[in-house]
């Protein structure tokens, strides 16, 4: 049994601010749990006749008979076949840790490993499962061994280990011995009235999950737990449950026993705190990722596709952006804009069309306008009588008229210009200098190419 | 009593709705990136030879459980912890024990060595950081120079030098992380944040290293601005507790270790967990981690008491290494890379090339 020290009272502190909501069953998410499930779910599989598990046959030995076993190559094969392992020693390994674990053993040996031969293994009966949280105690153990010396039975014989642990027990409870004596008579009487076939298998059973719990000397100990997760322990402070039932009224708390973490539930202070930081998470993570965005320059290729024609450019946002700001900067971008601005007046829901339209003849056309396009006089006389009846479309005429003037103007002085030439060529210069900060494709990429050059050499050989 | 009229409307359900909707938002946004994945990228990254690697030595000594070790810089040297209160350093070639110390507590579970090589620092349940200088004199008594520098309300979980062997970082079972200076046992700052014991850390290999990773029973990774004390990025997408993290050599990401048997890569530039390493047949939580030098392959070490070797970008496992009797606690691939050490609670460690 490990022995915990004094210091271990320490382990009583509760964390700082615990943000986790409480779940349904924290025991259900302790590390040892997650790993019993797993195993549960593979044994029950296994036993699964309807769903291809292994062969669970009653064997014929001698005069008697062996029920329900399984032989230890049919369950490295189903291991095998079933959890996608390609190598036996895997399964081997993987087969012998749930037997040590305790949901399968071997009938006729203490030593919990499983061989990919032969010999015949038994699955542990679900009271027995490690899920359940056995600490026996040494009472519990105490009984067991002295009712197998009460059953004159040779399958029941004790091992070395066993006798010498009886020995050391009768010692330690000398005072109470005969409480414990009765206790195993009890359970002798008990077992007596069971089916002989099933005592068999209970016995067997009871076996292995003393194997677990009193492993044979040199062999690991599976009960062992790690320290700093033992805080999640179920019901650490209650009486340990006895595997015979025994309740005795003075069974002391087991001075190596930890007190238990209380569960401290999540205050509303804990919940704005998570808010405020998981707030902070999004705006650095979207901020992050804007920056990154905004530093990406249009594709060669997508530049060079502006260059096709205008309708290219104005297809494209980066496209339209760009012309923008050329025209803007030759202070005459108010053809573009009111193109825009039309555009968007056809987007526009209904009941919001009358107003754009006028905002659209105030910015533009009306006397005195502020970005005034320059419409001849016969569109001009068309779109004011249009105006008087507005609609998606009120501009139409004007904004094919305003799309042939930049087509043959602005869009020709647009390609000479060098932003554009700058922006077709500074594509090639960056290329180079760019692929680190912006997608994961880029940084796998250069990991790679890094990774081509040192390869894991020099090992160290001698040995 | 104005603050109260404001949290009126704030009831324990909407705050936890809230968090949650924030969460999911989060989650998103950081999905927004997920344009292929690493492995299909890898596709094209030529594959690993095939190599072989064995128990080349195996330091015995200790008398119980090995918790946790490091390598000194001088790659050679190594010093380990473990639960009967024992500390040791070990010359890794001769397997010969050159220091040995006992603590006054049972289970150290953290120790490392100084960037000099000529200190080391270990503690556990007795919620210290200690630091022993190391000397080379015959009659050694490496307890009466002790230094007590960290005090945490709970177990230490992990610590490490930083830079220098002047500050020392921690993580304890009080859910708190903690940078101290050696020379006169102060706190230079604490990191609060996680919401359950904090079981490892990695500081960020930088040479201005200024930022560190985190992982706790709360299932978080957190990574920390050390200068401010702010947690910088959070991820919290293991089922289970986090063992082990460890920073990809170039610093651009990390690895995590976890109770639910899978590790994890996450990249601190998209933000985001970008590679699972797990397997159908691998169901017992990853104890340790470490990369290779080049960051092209993950050792890591197993409940199952085996070693599993991962291709970092392609999420294969490239070999399973069995020798230990025990679980696998702790791992640690040698400075130069040329080799890597496993500790175990079978007592002993190894060395594998």
């Amino acid at each position: 049994m490990a022995e915990f020290e004094r210091q271990e009272a320490n382990m009583a502190q509760v964390p700082a601010d615990p943000s986790s909501a409480e779940t349904a069953d924290p025991e259900e998410s302790s590390p040892n749990m997650i790993v019993y499930r797993k195993i549960e779910d593979i044994v029950t599989r296994m036993q699964d006749d309807k769903t291809g598990g292994v062969p669970i046959r009653t064997v014929k030995s001698f005069l008697s008979k062996i029920p329900s076993v399984v032989t230890g190559s049919d369950i490295v094969q189903w291991l095998m076949r079933n959890l996608s392992i390609e190598d036996t020693g895997e399964a081997i390994h993987l087969g012998s840790l749930i037997a040590a674990q305790g949901y399968v053993f071997p009938i006729s040996d203490h030593v919990l490993t499983l061989k990919d031969d032969g010999t015949f293994y038994r699955f542990q009966a679900p009271y027995f499962w490690p899920s359940n949280c056995w600490e026996p105690e040494n009472t519990d153990y105490a009984i067991y061994l002295c009712k197998r010396t009460m059953q004159n039975k040779a399958r029941l014989e004790l091992a070395d280990y066993e006798a010498e642990n009886l020995a050391r027990l009768q010692r330690a409870f000398a005072r109470k011995w005969e409480f414990i004596f009765m206790q195993a008579e009890a359970q002798v009487k008990i077992d007596r009235k069971k089916d002989k076939t099933e005592r068999k298998i209970l016995d067997s059973q009871e076996r292995a999950f003393w194997d677990v719990h009193r492993p044979v000397p040199g062999c690991v100990n599976t009960t062992e737990m790690d320290i700093r997760k033992c805080r999640r322990m179920k019901n650490p402070q209650k009486v340990k449950k006895s595997v015979y039932g025994v309740t005795e009224e003075s069974q002391p708390q087991s001075p190596v026993h930890m007190p238990s973490q209380p569960v401290r539930k999540t205050t509303k202070e804990d919940f704005r705190k998570q808010i405020t930081f998981l707030n902070m998470q999004i705006e650095r993570h979207c901020l992050k990722m804007s920056k990154v965005a905004e530093s990406k320059e249009p594709s060669q290729q997508r530049v060079k596709r502006w260059g096709f024609s205008m309708d290219e450019v104005l297809k494209d946002p980066v496209g339209r952006d760009q012309f923008l700001r050329f025209l803007e900067s030759e202070f005459s971008s108010e053809n573009l804009r009111f193109w825009l601005a039309v555009q968007d007046l056809k987007k526009q829901p209904l009941q919001d069309v009358t107003t754009r339209v006028e905002e659209i003849w105030q910015e533009f056309l009306a006397p005195g306008a502020q970005s005034a396009i320059n419409l001849d006089s016969h569109s001009y006389e068309k779109t004011s009588q249009n105006v008087k009846d507005p609609g998606r479309y009120t501009y139409e005429d004007a904004q094919e008229h305003i799309y042939k003037l930049m087509k043959s103007d602005s869009y020709a002085r647009f390609l000479r210009s060098s932003a554009y030439q700058d922006l077709l060529l500074a594509k090639k210069k960056t290329e180079n200098e760019q692929g680190r900060r912006t997608s994961l494709e880029k940084f796998t990429r250069s990991v790679g190419k890094s990774l081509a050059s040192k390869r894991l050499t020099g090992l160290m050989q001698s040995s | 009593m104005a603050t109260e009229g404001l949290r009126e409307n704030e009831t324990l359900a909407s705050l936890k709705s809230e968090a949650e909707s924030l969460k999911g938002k989060l989650e998103e946004e950081r999905a927004k990136l997920h344009d292929v994945e690493l492995h299909q990228v890898a596709e094209r990254v030529e594959a690993l030879g095939q190599f072989v690697m064995k128990t080349r030595r195996t330091l015995k000594g200790h008398g119980n459980k090995v918790l946790c070790m490091d390598w000194c810089k001088d790659k050679r040297r190594i010093v380990s912890s473990s639960q009967d209160g024992k500390v040791i350093v070990w010359d890794s070639f001769t397997t010969n024990k050159e220091h040995a110390v006992t603590m006054p507590c049972t289970w150290v579970m953290a120790c490392a060595y100084a960037p000099s090589g000529c200190a080391i620092a270990c503690g556990g349940l007795d919620n210290k950081c200690s630091v022993y200088p190391l000397t080379f004199e015959k009659n050694e008594n490496m307890a009466a120079k002790k230094k007590s520098v960290a005090m945490h309300t709970n177990y230490l979980s992990a610590c490490s030098f930083t830079n220098s062997d002047m500050q020392i970082l921690t993580a304890s079972g009080d859910g708190t992380c903690a940078l101290w200076d050696v020379e006169s046992g102060q706190l230079l700052q604490s990191f609060h944040g996680h919401g359950a014991d904090v079981l490892c850390l990695d500081l960020a290999p930088s040479e201005t290293g200024n930022t560190f990773v985190s992982g706790g029973c709360d299932k978080k990774a957190m990574v920390w601005d050390m200068r401010s004390g702010q947690c910088i990025q959070s991820f919290e997408t293991h089922d289970s507790d986090i063992n082990s993290v460890r920073y990809y050599p170039s610093g651009d990401a990390f690895a995590s270790g976890s109770d639910d048997a899978t590790c994890r890569l996450y990249d601190l530039r998209a933000d985001r967990e970008v590679a699972i390493y797990s397997k159908e047949s691998i169901i017992f939580g990853a104890s340790s981690v470490d990369f290779s030098l080049s960051g092209r392959l993950l050792f890591a070490g197993y409940n199952d008491y085996t070693i599993n070797v991962w291709d970092v970008l392609k999420g294969s496992r490239v070999s399973i290494l069995f020798g230990h009797e025990n679980r696998v606690s702790t791992l640690r691939v040698s400075p130069d890379g040329t080799a890597f050490c496993s500790g175990s609670w079978d007592h002993t460690l190894r060395i594998w090339a």
